[in-house]
């Protein structure tokens, strides 16, 4: 399963929403009907399926379903 | 209505379970369905009697040890029950301790000693739980603290001190796990017969015991009543309280 596939996969397990729903620019908080606590479960899911760790620092820029998927690939050093 | 006991296969781990309050709601949780692990920081052979009295009663559980004032230790034996049982729906912060005297004299060892295990040590086990019953979305956290934490005592600015940081917690909690249905609230204990108060002069305990309204130290099971009660499903719209158990001694 791709990086992709799989951040949409918790994504909608943790915010209960649809795949339609994850599209790359949504906004956890605007568009997905995150609160603050959904927003640190969910980075908490991502820390564990992926083996990283995300500081406090990184997490206030994780914004959308993209900025997520930027930062693991960075994380792993699938981008620069 | 549902037969069954209202905490069947329930998880329930109580700090400081192997005597007095502990061992009272450690016997009360597991009388009505729940597997309780009784933990001890010291006393392994108290411990084991509590769960003894436990098993007479047809329940279930285990004897677990960790020094909740260890915060590294107490992660990882917590970790380690919710990978082995699955979960733990219950917790019980109750692991205290007390070093009185008056302040001009207190030794700062005794001030930090009682704020480490009474006060870092609730948030140390909260913190090794939280997350796993906000996955699981439900959860109790019931924190034992005390009526000096409301009324004051001379002799125990240290525990009462404690005490009073453990309402804070639990109210800040409350608020933050609210929303993933876990209820967080504290129970505050007047003059109850255990062997913290037991080692009170007999003079101060008459004088203490004047002072209450229902006319009687309270007991054990008096607090293991109320703390069995805000783990059970009826409790679900009770949060951020702290309930006093104390025969009028404050109000």
């Amino acid at each position: 399963m791709s990086i992709e596939d799989k951040v949409v996969e918790i994504i909608m397990e943790q915010l209960d929403v649809t795949k339609e729903e994850c599209v790359p620019e949504a906004s956890f908080i605007d568009d997905l009907g995150a609160d603050s606590l959904d927003i640190v479960e969910l980075i908490m899911a991502l820390e564990e399926n992926f083996s990283i760790e995300i500081t406090d620092d990184e997490l206030r820029k994780i914004r959308t379903i993209q900025d997520s998927i930027n930062f693991i690939k960075k994380k792993k050093g699938l981008l620069s | 209505m549902k037969n069954h006991p209202s905490l069947q296969d329930r998880v329930a781990l109580i700090t400081g379970g192997s005597r007095g309050i502990g061992r009272a709601i450690a016997v009360k949780l597991s009388s009505l369905g729940a597997y309780v692990i009784v933990n001890y920081a010291k006393n392994l052979a108290a411990a084991e009697e509590s769960l003894t009295l436990v098993r007479t009663r047809g329940g279930n559980g285990e004897v677990l040890q960790f020094d909740v004032a260890d915060a590294e230790g107490t992660r990882k034996v917590i970790a380690e029950v919710i990978s082995r049982k699955g979960k733990i729906d219950i917790l019980v912060n109750n692991a205290g301790t007390s070093a009185d005297g008056l302040l001009i004299r207190m030794k700062d060892r005794d001030w930090e000693s009682v704020i480490r295990t009474n006060l870092t040590g609730t948030y140390n086990c909260c913190r090794a739980v939280a997350y796993a019953m906000m996955k699981r979305r439900w959860g109790r956290i019931i924190n034992i603290t005390s009526v000096v934490a409301a009324s004051g005592n001379a002799g125990q600015v240290n525990y009462s001190a404690s005490k009073a940081g453990i309402i804070g917690l639990t109210k800040s909690l409350a608020r933050e796990l609210g929303p993933r249905n876990i209820c967080v609230n504290a129970v505050a204990p007047g003059f109850i017969v255990t062997d913290m108060t037991q080692s009170l002069p007999e003079e101060i305990r008459e004088q203490i015991k004047e002072q209450i309204p229902l006319a009687k130290a309270g007991t054990p099971e008096d607090v293991g009543a109320v703390v069995a009660f805000l783990a059970t499903e009826e409790a679900a719209y009770i949060t951020g309280q702290v309930i006093h158990v104390n025969g009028g001694l404050y109000m």
